[in-house]
C-alpha cells in the first residue's frame, strides 16, 4: 500500500504544445511526474521552461494537449498546487508583513475584510515553521534578505497545504548562501510533497533534484543518478553553458 | 488666526482639509504602491475637460467633472488591460487634450470671466457645504469599498498574478482602485487644485513609506501627516497673504527633503 501511494502519478501531460501567436514554444511533450519526485525543469533562454509551468498553473490557456493532476483536468485541482512566482517580479518596498504575505496563501479569500482570524494567522505560523522563518513574522518583508523573502513564499505556497509545490526561477537575483537555504528548505519539503523547480541554476539545482527535464521547443527526460555519474568529476571544471549542451545532446 | 475660525469659509476650510486628507491619505497609499502616480497624472489633467464641459454647457461643476473623469479612467482602464505597451501613450494624449479641450471650451463660453488659476491651484477658501457633503459622500465609499475588500485589494496590489491564480477578480480590483483614484482627484481640485493633487497623493505617501509596516499603517500615517501639513500651510498662507494650494505643498515638499535627507544620514 505504501509503496503504491509513492508512486503515484500527481501530473500528467499529454500531446501538449503552445505558441505565442505564431511562434511554437512547446511542440508535442509527453510527460508524467510521480508523487515526491523532485523535478528540475532546465534549458536554455525562451525554450519554454516557464511556459510550461505556466501551462500546469492554468495561468496559459492550454489549447493543444491535456494536463492532469491526480487523473483530474488541471484547471480543477488548483487546490493541490503551491506556486512560488519569479522573485523579480515582485514590489520589494511593498508596506507589508511577513505574516501578511503568507496569509494571501487562501485558495479563495473567504473572509475578505480588514483583519486576520486567529486560526488563519496559526496556520500561517505553521507554514513559516516549514521553512523556518516564523521568527520573522512580524517584520516586513523589505527588512529580509533575498534567500529569505524566497522562504517567505515558500511558506505562502504552502498556506493550504498543497501536494505540489512549483517554483520559477527561486533562486533568481539571491546570493549563494540564500540559494541554499532555499534549496536545502525545498529538500526538506520534498519528504512530504512533490517539488517541480524551473531554474537556469543547473549545477546547484542538479544536487538536489531526483529527475530533470531538458526542455527547448520539446523535451528531454534525465535520470539524475545517470547524469550524476556523467558529470563526476568533471563539472567543477565545465561551465554551466556547457553542461546544458550536454543536457541538450544526450539523454540519460 | 483663532479668531478667523468663526467665519464659516474658514471652518469649512479646516473640515476639507481633513476630509480630503484622509481621502488622499487611503487612496494615495493605493495609488503609490500600485505605481499609478503617472496615470493619476494623467486623470487629473483630464479633468480639465470635465471643467471646462461643465462651465461650457451650464452643468453642475462636481457632477459633471466626475463624470468625464470616470469615462477617462474607464478608458485606460481598458487599455491597461489590452494594449498595455500603448498605455503611456494614452495617459500623454489624456492628459494634453484633457486640457486644452477645457481651455477651449472655457474660450467659447460667452461673457464667462472665471478664474481658470483657482481650478490649477485651488480655492481652498471657497470651498461650500455642498463641497463638504460630496466630500463626505465619497469618503464613506471609500472606507467602505475599501475595508470591505481590504484583502483583495492588498492581494492586487501586492502581487496580481499570484492573486489571479488564488480567485481574485484582479482586473475588477485595479479598475475599482482607478475609479476611486479619479473620483479623489475630482475632489481635491477644488481644495489644492488640479496641478498640485498629484502632489497630495504622492508626498505624504513617500514620508509614511519610510515607517509604515503594512497598507494600513501606510494609509493612517499618510493621513496624519497630511492634515499636519495642511494645518501648516493653512497657517503660513493667511499670516504671509499666499495662495493655500501651493502653501500645503511646499510644507509637505520641505518635510519630503528633509526625510530623503535624514533616510539618507541615517544610512550612513
Amino acid at each position: 500500500m505504501q509503496l503504491q501511494t509513492q508512486t503515484r502519478t500527481v501530473i500528467e501531460a499529454s500531446d501538449l504544445s503552445f505558441s505565442y501567436e505564431k511562434q511554437k514554444v512547446l511542440e508535442e511533450i509527453n510527460f508524467s511526474v510521480k508523487e515526491k519526485e523532485f523535478l528540475a525543469i532546465i534549458g536554455p533562454n525562451g525554450g519554454g521552461k516557464s511556459t510550461l509551468l505556466k501551462l500546469i498553473l492554468g495561468i496559459n490557456p492550454l489549447k493543444n494537449g491535456s494536463i492532469q493532476i491526480f487523473g483530474k483536468p488541471h484547471t480543477k485541482q488548483t487546490q493541490h498546487i503551491g506556486y512560488v512566482p519569479q522573485n523579480t517580479n515582485i514590489n520589494t518596498t511593498f508596506p507589508i508583513s511577513v505574516l501578511e504575505v503568507v496569509m494571501m496563501g487562501q485558495n479563495s479569500l473567504k473572509h475578505r475584510v480588514f483583519g486576520y482570524k486567529k486560526e488563519e494567522k496559526q496556520q500561517a505560523y505553521e507554514a513559516l515553521d516549514k521553512v523556518n522563518m516564523r521568527a520573522f513574522s512580524s517584520k516586513s518583508i523589505s527588512d529580509l534578505s533575498g534567500g529569505q523573502r524566497q522562504r517567505v513564499f515558500i511558506a505562502r505556497a504552502l498556506f493550504s497545504n498543497p501536494k505540489i509545490l512549483l517554483l520559477d526561477e527561486p533562486t533568481s537575483s539571491i546570493d549563494t548562501q540564500g540559494s541554499e537555504q532555499v534549496y536545502r528548505t525545498l529538500k526538506k519539503l520534498n519528504e512530504d510533497i512533490t517539488i517541480v523547480v524551473v531554474s537556469h541554476d543547473i549545477s546547484v539545482v542538479l544536487q538536489y533534484a531526483t529527475r530533470a527535464f531538458y526542455v527547448n521547443k520539446n523535451l528531454i527526460d534525465h535520470q539524475l543518478d545517470k547524469v550524476r555519474s556523467k558529470f563526476d568529476g568533471t563539472s567543477e571544471h565545465i561551465c554551466e553553458v556547457e553542461m546544458l549542451e550536454m543536457l541538450g545532446d544526450c539523454r540519460c | 488666526m483663532l479668531d478667523t475660525l468663526s467665519y464659516t469659509f474658514m471652518q469649512n476650510a479646516l473640515i476639507s482639509v481633513v476630509l480630503v486628507s484622509i481621502i488622499t491619505g487611503i487612496i494615495g497609499s493605493l495609488v503609490v504602491v500600485n505605481k499609478m502616480v503617472f496615470l493619476s497624472g494623467g486623470i487629473a489633467h483630464s479633468a480639465y475637460g470635465g471643467i471646462g464641459l461643465a462651465i461650457y454647457f451650464g452643468l453642475p461643476m462636481l457632477l459633471s467633472t466626475s463624470l468625464f473623469c470616470v469615462l477617462i479612467t474607464l478608458i485606460i482602464a481598458v487599455t491597461s488591460f489590452k494594449q498595455r505597451e500603448h498605455l503611456d501613450i494614452l495617459i500623454g494624449i489624456t492628459w494634453a487634450a484633457g486640457m486644452s479641450l477645457g481651455i477651449i471650451l472655457v474660450d467659447l463660453s460667452p461673457g464667462y470671466q472665471s478664474d481658470l488659476m483657482s481650478y490649477l491651484f485651488g480655492s481652498l477658501l471657497a470651498v461650500t457645504s455642498d463641497d463638504i457633503t460630496y466630500m463626505l459622500v465619497l469618503l464613506a465609499a471609500i472606507i467602505t469599498i475599501v475595508f470591505t475588500f481590504y484583502r483583495d485589494i492588498l492581494a492586487v496590489s501586492y502581487d496580481t498574478e499570484y492573486a489571479t491564480l488564488r480567485g481574485v477578480k484582479t482586473k475588477f480590483f485595479y479598475t475599482v482602485i482607478l475609479l476611486l483614484s479619479s473620483l479623489t482627484i475630482v475632489i481635491s481640485i477644488k481644495v489644492v487644485g488640479l496641478i498640485l493633487v498629484i502632489a497630495l497623493l504622492t508626498i505624504p505617501i513617500y514620508i509614511a513609506g519610510f515607517f509604515s509596516k503594512s497598507l494600513f499603517s501606510m494609509m493612517i500615517n499618510a493621513t496624519l501627516l497630511s492634515i499636519f501639513f495642511s494645518l501648516i500651510g493653512l497657517t503660513l498662507s493667511y499670516n504671509f497673504d499666499l495662495s493655500s494650494g501651493p502653501s500645503i505643498i511646499m510644507t509637505s515638499s520641505m518635510f519630503a527633503l528633509f526625510a530623503f535627507l535624514f533616510k539618507q544620514i541615517r544610512k550612513r
